[in-house]
């Protein structure tokens, strides 16, 4: 059974078209590597830098390794707090990458079953969805975090709204998000829906919901894909920009954008690598996700092949 | 033998509304449009017979299959199906046991199976969804219906990509036979296939109905097949029905002049190879339908009464026709095929 799933994706046309190019194999190595690295972060990392009784000032502002005055300790230097900068960046990749995945499957789940409705049921409800997707559609990700997270720091405690703002990170750039795919699910919705396999299931009885889930959302789920692997890339982001911002989430617990921000303010002091690493990290990895999501698009859409 | 009414479809209509949206309407002009595609249909289906209607295409046939089956809900009219009134969604919603009765057959092959699906589960999916049978019987089940369309039992496995068009539609009769149906609605079943291929899927459904005594309502353009499978043709012309009879009847002895020009137009029945006569003429548009008969624009009898009056079925030897000229008796005698 095993055996004959994986003949069947060796033998398919997406296999075939995506080891015919090297930027994508090439793509989906760094990404795969990225994902593991931040899975196992805690196991291959030189120190916690979660953990303030680690951190030692004395350490603080190290060159990277291969400079006078580094050492193998922090190979790649340290910040002003005496952070390692190669476990930091295990760390942030972790947070970067749990809120982009949060924050896309969210958006997703909402904007699959919106657009299902949406296009599906057609009339009011339609009519409905899509004003509200409008509007939704001119607060960008940035005003959102910053409604929300004014919301949440006016009814809770300062220690408190740590704990809580990966998840309003996550519904600001879920929401942010929603849209696309509602409309693109509404999109082809309104196709699938007129297709004499989803009028059989009307003439067996079954109840609208059970059309949509059983029989359209998988003939939907192809450009679904596509969007929610481009979005990951503006997810991780738009997390980088919020948390650049001050309003993402907290400098204890950095993201690469986190890192990022303590680091810009060392630029001009010469402390350059506390900036940089965590930049191309970032820079590579939405680019791998960026390129994947391309050539994801190009696969599945027969008018380009 | 006292034959028994599967179903009786009295005044049938199903206007769609194609206006453009109002704000264009405003501003461009024009009113309201509305196409008449079925326009107060009558009939009646006894069981175990095979009732077809014929027309050309955009006479509503499709419009009447969806409006019984339920995919459309009527304007106006009724529809009474095994002595129960399913005119209007709410009735229908109050009879699934009636709807379950029913199944639909459709005309692409292609689009009428899920292609996500294995075929075991699409023909299963009646049978899981009403709980009539469980766990390794549905499995069973699904293996005896393919067998009887005359796949195989292990073609469950498979998806419909790897069948071809004949092959498909005969997994769309065993979907359509797996809630045991009493009754069988054809949309053009076999006018996507090759013709070899359309008379081997025509035979099967006519052994399929004499061995579960199934009813059909067919619908076809092409004369030569509904020769073949019908008791009763219904023939149709924008949107009403214009004369139903026996199909032995309205083969021999046709009273309408749409039907007569449709039975001059067919490519030989019997290969006599006599003198074609094209169907003359274009259809109109079902938005605005000509006033009386709306064959009058067609018709070499047509007179000031035709373009005024909409003609009454009336039933002639057993024959049920909407004409001035047949009710005035100034039809000339039907001269057959073969004139
Ligand atoms: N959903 C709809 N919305 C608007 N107009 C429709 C709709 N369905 C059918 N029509 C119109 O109603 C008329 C009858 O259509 P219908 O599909 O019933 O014809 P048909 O006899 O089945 O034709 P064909 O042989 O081409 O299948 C056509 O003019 C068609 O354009
Ligand atoms: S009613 Fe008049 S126009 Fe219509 S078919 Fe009869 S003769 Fe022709
Ligand atoms: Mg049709």
């Amino acid at each position: 059974m095993v055996a004959q799933r994986l003949n069947a994706i060796l033998d398919s046309d997406l296999w075939w078209s995506f080891t015919r190019s090297k930027v994508v194999v090439g793509a989906a190595i760094v990404t795969l590597l990225l994902f593991v690295a931040a899975l196992i972060a805690p196991w291959i990392s030189l120190q916690d830098p979660w953990d303030p009784g680690a951190l030692q000032l004395i350490n603080s502002r190290n060159p990277p390794v291969w400079i006078e005055g580094g050492t193998w300790e922090f190979p790649l230097g340290t910040d002003n707090q005496g952070r390692d900068m190669y476990s930091a960046i295990l760390y942030g990749l972790r947070v970067s990458l749990v809120v982009g995945f949060l924050a896309v499957i969210f958006a997703m789940v909402l904007g699959i079953l919106l657009g299902l409705a949406s296009g599906y049921l057609g009339g009011m409800t339609d009519t409905v969805i899509m004003r509200v997707a409008d509007v939704q559609l001119t607060f960008p990700a940035i005003l959102i975090a910053l409604l929300i997270g004014g919301i949440v720091r006016g009814v809770m405690t300062p220690a408190d709204f740590e704990a809580v703002a990966v998840y309003v990170l996550v519904l600001s750039i879920g929401l942010s998000q929603w849209v696309q795919f509602a409309r693109t699910v509404r999109g082809q919705t309104l196709v699938e829906k007129n297709k004499e396999y989803v009028q059989a299931a009307r003439v067996i009885g079954l109840p609208a919901r059970l059309i949509m889930l059983r029989h359209v959302l998988p003939n939907v789920m192809g450009p679904v894909l596509v969007i929610a692997t481009i979005n990951l890339a503006v997810a991780i982001l738009t997390e980088a920009t919020l948390s650049f911002l001050g309003v993402g989430v907290p400098a204890t617990r950095p993201s690469l954008g986190t890192l990022i921000q303590i680091g810009n303010g060392f630029l001009f002091s010469g402390e350059w690598w506390i900036v940089i690493f965590p930049g191309i990290t970032m820079a590579i990895l939405v680019l791998a996700v960026n390129l994947l999501g391309d050539w994801l698009r190009d696969a599945l859409n027969p008018k380009l092949r | 033998m006292a034959q028994e009414t599967v179903l009786q479809v009295d005044n049938l209509k199903r206007y769609f509304d194609v206006s453009k949206p109002w704000l264009s309407r405003v501003l461009e002009g024009g009113g309201r449009q509305v196409v008449q595609a079925v326009d107060g249909v009558s009939f009646e289906i006894s069981k175990g017979e095979t009732f077809s209607l014929v027309g050309e295409s955009g006479c509503g046939k499709s419009t009447v299959a969806r409006l019984i089956v339920g995919l459309y809900p009527p304007t106006d009219g009724s529809i009474v199906f095994e002595g129960v009134s399913l005119s209007n969604p709410a009735e229908r919603a109050r009879h699934p046991e009636k709807q379950a009765r029913m199944q639909m057959i459709f005309q692409d092959p292609y689009a009428s199976l899920n292609p996500r699906w294995r075929v075991g589960d699409i023909i299963a999916e009646p049978i899981r969804f009403r709980k009539l049978l469980e766990g390794g019987a549905v499995k069973a089940r699904v293996g005896e219906l393919l067998e009887q369309v005359g796949l195989s039992a292990r073609d469950a496995e498979k998806y419909p990509h790897e069948f071809s068009g004949g092959q498909r539609q005969r997994i769309s009769i065993a979907r359509a036979l797996a809630g045991r149906p009493d009754f069988l609605v054809c949309d053009e079943p076999t006018s996507a296939l090759d013709v070899s291929v359309q008379a081997q899927i025509l035979n099967l459904m006519k052994e399929l109905q004499a061995s579960l005594n199934l009813t059909y309502l067919f619908i076809s353009h092409n004369l030569a097949v509904v020769s073949h499978v019908s008791t009763k043709v219904g023939v149709m012309y924008l949107g009403r029905l214009v004369e139903w009879a026996e199909t032995r009847t309205l083969f021999n002895r046709p009273k309408h002049p749409y039907t007569r020009m449709l039975l001059d137009a067919i490519p030989d029945l019997d290969m006599s190879g006599r003198a074609r006569t094209p169907v003359a003429g274009e259809v109109p548009s079902p938005i605005n339908p000509p006033s009386g008969c709306t064959f009058h624009t067609r018709c070499p009898f047509a007179t000031e009464r035709c373009r005024a009056e909409v003609p009454q079925a009336l039933s002639v030897d057993g024959q049920n026709v909407a004409c001035h000229a047949v009710e005035e008796g100034r039809l000339p005698e039907w001269r057959g095929l073969a004139a």
